[in-house]
């Protein structure tokens, strides 16, 4: 991704009409600064890194939403301590597989958006709102994803009007697919989502939502070498957050590590 | 035909005066330091139409006089602290730059346009410690100003300026702030204002990233109250 154009020169307020209500994309559009999603050329030579398996899924007060820490480049390790799920804004979490570097700019860019609509409008976008705001981004992403360099997100929140948590899977052409109870995307996915079908039931506690999100990444890890697994010994644990009636909120480290020692322990 | 000279101080005077008469007629609006932050509070039976917003983490925004003027302005300051953050960094985002950058555009519409924007508007910015807290003014014509530890802008601001010179004592709590400049709004305003008739916001560094918050008129109410 390159980006054209720069910030004008003088401190002049952009204050032009015509932009499309309070959309920070449109914003960046027209100053000619929005990201530029083609390259020049073939990229079968490059290895970038990869983001890999996260997953999320729905329990008694909302969603949890969890995601290991490995980035790989080709068959190397390219970062073990890698974020891969964030506070898209204070109800909704999004977590990104895929092409790292431009997933990240990516999240960059849907967390302004959401804040920049909040501010100028004085509400929040609906989470469906939000969710088809994500596709469309992903949709803008597809020139780059046919040369290789893919991001597949995996968006839930907690919807303010109906009272509930949603989850939102995504297809790398921007198919945004509303999810009943979980969703897994990423190279280790299709393993954690048959871990979670056989383990999922409705109206979850915390406790349980939390322990089952861990055990389907460690499941994961086991069967798919670019997902990494808890590493006990050097404290990496993999990101989990929830969202609720009470907003966005990460779960502490140790609580994860309890878990997670707990379900490498009673893997059969 | 020749159009009529009108000379430069002319011109200047009749559009500050202009202006000015605008701002006057609406209400004002108080800036006070209190202990986790800054408060801003003003008279505004409208509980849709804000005079106070949020501009990013810990930089605020007031504005007085006409309504479509002053939004304006906010949505463009939204705009330039959204865009400079994204490009750069969060914490690249100034209250003072913001300052600077209204000046630019209100000194510009003030000479170029056929009407002066009949508006003021005040950023705050506040930081880790109480001394890194930063006010300023932006009048129509674009003079900055800054403000050290209270100010009022609109209506009748500079009775409302020497109410609070007496009432103002150190850095007190929320409600005691809230308390300050209520009292000081309704003393200069000569009536009583219901607990609904008020708009406050606060920048409270005890927040977390995004330090900007609306005061609900319980909590105002509330802090009224508790002051007998």
């Amino acid at each position: 991704m390159s980006n054209e154009g720069q910030l004008s020169g003088s401190d002049a307020l952009p204050l032009e009409a015509g932009l499309p209500e309070a959309s920070f994309m449109s914003l960046l559009e027209s100053r000619g600064l929005a990201p530029r999603w083609t390259t020049g050329g073939p990229l079968d030579a490059i290895d970038v890194p990869d983001g890999t398996t996260v997953l999320a899924l729905r329990y008694a007060d909302g969603v949890v939403m969890a995601g290991d820490r490995r980035a790989t480049a080709g068959n190397v390790i390219a970062h073990k301590r890698v974020q891969k799920v964030f506070a898209a804004d204070d109800y909704s979490a999004v977590a990104i597989s895929g092409t790292a570097g431009m997933a990240i700019e990516l999240i960059k860019l849907f967390q302004t958006e959401l804040e920049h609509y909040e501010k100028i409008e004085g509400t929040r976008l609906s989470l469906e709102g939000k969710a088809n705001f994500l596709a469309r981004m992903v949709r803008g992403h597809l020139p780059l994803a046919f040369q290789g360099l893919a991001v597949v997100p995996l968006f839930c929140g907690y919807d303010e009007q109906e009272g509930t948590g949603r989850l939102y899977s995504f297809d790398v052409v921007g198919g945004r697919y509303e999810e009943q109870d979980y969703a897994a995307t990423g190279s280790g996915g299709s393993e954690a989502k048959s871990f979670l079908k056989a383990s999922f039931s409705e109206g979850l506690e915390e406790a349980d939502a939390l322990r089952l999100g861990i055990e389907a990444l460690v499941a994961a890890a086991e069967e798919d070498a670019a997902t990494g697994g808890p590493d006990l010994r050097r404290g990496i644990y993999p990101n989990v957050v929830t969202v609720t009636e009470a907003g966005y909120g990460v779960v502490e480290d140790e609580r994860i590590a309890e878990i997670a020692a707990a379900a490498v322990e009673n893997r059969p | 035909m020749m159009p009529f000279y009108v000379p430069p101080e002319q011109l200047i005077k009749d559009r500050a005066e202009f202006a000015r008469k605008g701002i006057a007629r609406g209400r004002s609006i108080v800036i006070m330091e209190y202990r986790d932050g800054v408060v801003l509070m003003g008279e505004n039976p409208s509980g849709a139409l804000h005079k106070l917003g949020e501009i990013y983490d810990r930089v605020a925004f007031a504005g007085v006089g006409r309504f479509n003027e002053f939004e304006t302005m906010r949505v463009a300051g939204i705009r330039y602290a959204d865009l400079k953050g994204f490009a750069y960094g969060r914490g690249d985002v100034t209250g003072k730059g913001l300052a600077n950058a209204y000046s630019q555009t209100l000194g510009q519409i003030f000479t170029h346009e056929v009407k002066p924007y009949e508006v003021e508007v005040m950023v705050a910015e506040i930081g880790p410690d109480p001394g890194d807290t930063e006010m300023y003014r932006i009048q129509f014509d674009g003079t900055l100003r800054d403000i050290e530890r209270f100010g009022a802008m609109g209506g009748k601001e500079e009775a409302l300026t020497e109410r609070l010179q007496e009432a103002v004592n150190g850095l007190i709590d929320l409600a005691g702030t809230m308390r300050v400049a209520a009292d000081a709004i309704e003393a200069v305003e000569e009536s009583q204002i219901e607990a609904t008739g008020w708009e406050a916001a606060v920048l409270d560094r005890t927040l977390g990233r995004r330090m900007f918050r609306r005061v609900q008129s319980a909590e105002i109410e509330a802090a009224r109250n508790a002051g007998g």
